[in-house]
């Protein structure tokens, strides 16, 4: 059965109303009546079986008179995306709450409640997660259009706590301000003796607003706001940004950037999974894997700076393209230090899983059952690692469907489950990159690099003023090939997908960015699965997650 | 009895560390600069605490690899320490969200004179990319003292030690 086949059947069995508007071939979005639209919510759930992926507002009040919301399902068997739309009134603006049926839909409608006002009736919990109480006055709302800066001098709000009481029960509270050299934010701790009994996380202290400033900006400006939202997923969210950008313009890209940009993501992949295997020995007290692999990921880094000129893959990704070209001599650097890369890792490898006690302490530590992971949307590496099959590289493949891989799962969900995930996928990372290299040398064409605007050689040549002597002003204006519409990007980084939601108005600059990272559903993941576990394996739980702060606050 | 033979056995396990482009003599010769200046000044240790105030995690990613085994910055008695009262130096990183503005200020207070501070990164420094963001402040420097900047986006590790010592240096 097609998805169109499945759509009819839920609009003619449970008689619910909804028009559907394909916009791309992969995006499919289904406009209902606000009534209508947690019912529809609810049956393309169970039809798919898969978490809410993204749910978000729009104002749209200047065109509409309303606000859209926008609720998001992947399909892995479609090869899809759904999009449930509808529109709520701005002078009522609620809508009814998924929350209690759907659970990984409750961040994201505190969310719209807190940045646009909107509320989802029936969610039981709208505390905010980004605008702190004792910041921020209650009723203003960053992202609609007619937002002010308010005065903050008499705001003395307070938030609350989840409170766990009884004889011997007491909290220990840890941050913003943590011992080592990371983010910050607050952990409250529950405790009776040693296990924990609940663990609060409490976010939002690197919230920058942006989202908000996204608003405004031209579409290839943005880009470079977008390496700076989670530093270490640099080029998967600039990746991801760009797709959304090309995809609404109808940009199409050249084989061998797509080769290129696999490339990097896979790099990025190597030295986040190398520094966090170091990191899981070091919360154990490991120290030597643990300073090994310090060397390997500067390895990385010094690799990546030496082909890119950027250690962290920045300022490399344009709309449409890549801003260096590629030779021979890059090949050859990256298959030489591949090898000896993995000759290093394998040695790191074998030190640790050879060590008792790093295994006694890893593994049984920590499990998120799948069933719970399914329930919270857990995505991405740590949903894999508690049986989740679902990969985007596999799902949607593009270019890694023209090279061997095998989608890597776990069933156990705990830190060592985690753990054999990064391995695993470390391991990977090295033969796709090597395929891809394979695949760079016999079908590389010899095109120059992209500047910023990234049309092909030809395009290029009528476009530039330099090559073609068009005047600046008629170039300033096709340099706008960027088009107006909205549509989806998608990566899987290497914690999991980064998606951008981009609409763009008449004159190329963003109307509405929204973004989310693997991040935001997972820090819930690792609230539920230290339960039960003593505190001093907290570091090690949050280290086998690793979950970026400023990616979920954004 | 058996460890100890073991012990005799094996012998001292090292390893050579590649140490990639990196021009290890600059390294070397920074370092024998810095030690110096820090067995006079501080008494043989440097200590820095470091906060985020809302980076993207690039710049304490940079801060920590100059720990590794490669730029090893502690060998020349600079340390990074767990806690404010330890500290010589507060490290801010990050636009400093207008969240973290207070626990910025507690962390510097919860510091024994004298004390000073250094930021790091493009956005420290005036709010960088998200300078006029609707959630952060303009820098540190709108809030506290800061004495020496560390430029980048985020700096190299090299970079952060040249920097360091160039401050030391001036007094």
């Amino acid at each position: 059965m097609d998805y169109k086949a499945a759509l009819k059947e839920i609009n003619e069995k449970m008689n619910l109303e909804f028009s559907i508007l394909h916009l791309s071939e992969d995006e499919v979005y289904l406009l209902a009546s606000p009534d209508d639209f947690k019912n529809i919510c609810l049956a393309l759930h169970k039809l798919l079986h898969a978490p809410v992926a993204s749910f978000f507002a729009q104002d749209a009040r200047k065109e509409k008179g309303a606000f859209k919301i926008y609720c998001s399902f992947m399909s892995a068997k479609y090869k899809k995306w759904f999009f449930v739309v509808t529109e709520i009134p701005q002078d009522n603006p609620k809508f009814d709450s998924l929350a209690k049926e759907i659970y990984s839909a409750s961040l994201f409608e505190r969310e719209i409640k807190e940045m646009f006002g909107i509320e989802p009736i029936g969610n039981p919990d709208l505390r905010r997660l980004r605008l702190h109480d004792e910041i921020w006055p209650n009723d203003v709302y960053p992202l609609r259009k007619d937002f002010k800066v308010p005065e903050l001098n008499n705001v003395s709000g307070v938030y609350c706590f989840n409170k766990v009481e009884g004889e011997g029960i007491f909290e220990i509270p840890v941050g913003p301000v943590h011992a080592g050299i990371i983010g910050p934010g607050h952990f409250r701790f529950s405790s009776v003796g040693e296990p924990i009994i609940n663990l609060e996380i409490r976010l939002g202290f690197t919230h920058r607003g942006i989202e908000k400033f996204f608003e405004g900006k031209n579409a290839g400006d943005a880009l470079r706001i977008c390496e700076c939202v989670s530093g270490d997923a640099s080029f998967a969210h600039s990746l991801s940004y760009a797709m959304a950008i090309e995809k609404i313009s109808g940009i199409k890209v050249l084989d061998d950037t797509r080769l290129m940009r696999a490339v990097f993501l896979e790099l990025e992949r190597m030295y986040n999974h190398i520094n966090d295997i170091g990191g899981m020995a070091v919360d154990v007290g490991f120290s030597f894997p643990a300073a090994f692999a310090s060397i390997v990921k500067e390895n990385i880094l010094q690799l990546n700076e030496k082909i890119t000129g950027s250690r962290y893959l920045r300022n490399i990704n344009c709309i449409g393209g890549i801003t260096m070209a590629w030779d021979k001599d890059k090949t050859q650097i990256l298959r030489d230090s591949l090898k000896k890369i993995y000759k290093d890792f394998d040695e790191i490898k074998k030190i640790l899983l050879s060590s008792v006690s790093f295994m006694d302490r890893a593994d049984g530590t920590g499990i998120l059952k799948k069933k719970t992971a399914e329930d919270m949307g857990i995505t991405g590496l740590a949903g894999r690692a508690s049986g989740i099959a679902v990969d985007l590289r596999k799902d949607f493949p593009g270019i890694y469907g023209e090279v061997n891989f095998n989608l890597i799962k776990q069933a156990t969900g705990d830190c060592l489950g985690r753990l054999f995930m990064r391995i695993s996928e470390f391991e990977d990372s090295i033969k796709l990159i090597r395929q891809f290299l394979d695949k760079l040398e016999t079908h590389r064409s010899d095109a120059p690099p992209h500047k910023s605007t990234g049309l092909t050689v030809e395009d290029r040549r009528v476009r530039d003023p330099l090559i073609s002597g068009i005047r600046p002003q008629a170039a300033a204006q096709s340099n706008s090939d960027i088009k107006e519409g909205f549509a989806l990007g998608y990566v899987e980084s290497w914690r999991g997908p980064v998606l951008y939601w981009v609409k763009l108005d008449k004159a190329g600059a963003i109307e509405r960015c929204k973004i989310v990272d693997a991040s935001f559903l997972n820090w819930q993941g690792l609230s539920f699965c230290v339960l039960g576990d003593i505190i001093p394996d907290f570091p090690l739980c949050n280290k086998s997650f690793d979950l970026s702060y400023s990616g979920n606050d954004l | 009895m058996r460890i100890i033979k073991n012990r005799i056995r094996k012998g001292v396990v090292t390893k050579s560390i590649d140490m990639g482009f990196l021009a290890n003599a600059e390294i070397e010769t920074m370092g024998v600069e810095l030690k110096k200046i820090i067995h006079e000044r501080f008494s043989r240790s440097f200590h820095i605490r470091e906060v985020d105030t809302g980076s993207c995690g690039a710049c304490e990613s940079e801060i920590i690899a100059t720990t590794n085994p490669i730029y090893d910055i502690q060998r020349f008695g600079i340390n990074f320490v767990a806690s404010p009262r330890h500290a010589d130096c507060l490290l801010v990183t990050g636009p400093v969200s207008k969240n973290m503005a207070v626990a910025l200020k507690k962390t510097y207070e919860a510091m024994p004179e004298p004390k000073f501070v250094i930021t790091l990164g493009n956005c420290a420094y005036d709010g960088g990319i998200f300078k006029d963001a609707y959630y952060t402040e303009s820098g540190v420097a709108s809030i506290l003292p800061v004495t020496f900047h560390i430029p980048g986006c985020p700096p190299k590790p090299i970079d952060i030690i040249k920097a360091i010592l160039t401050f030391l240096k001036k007094g």
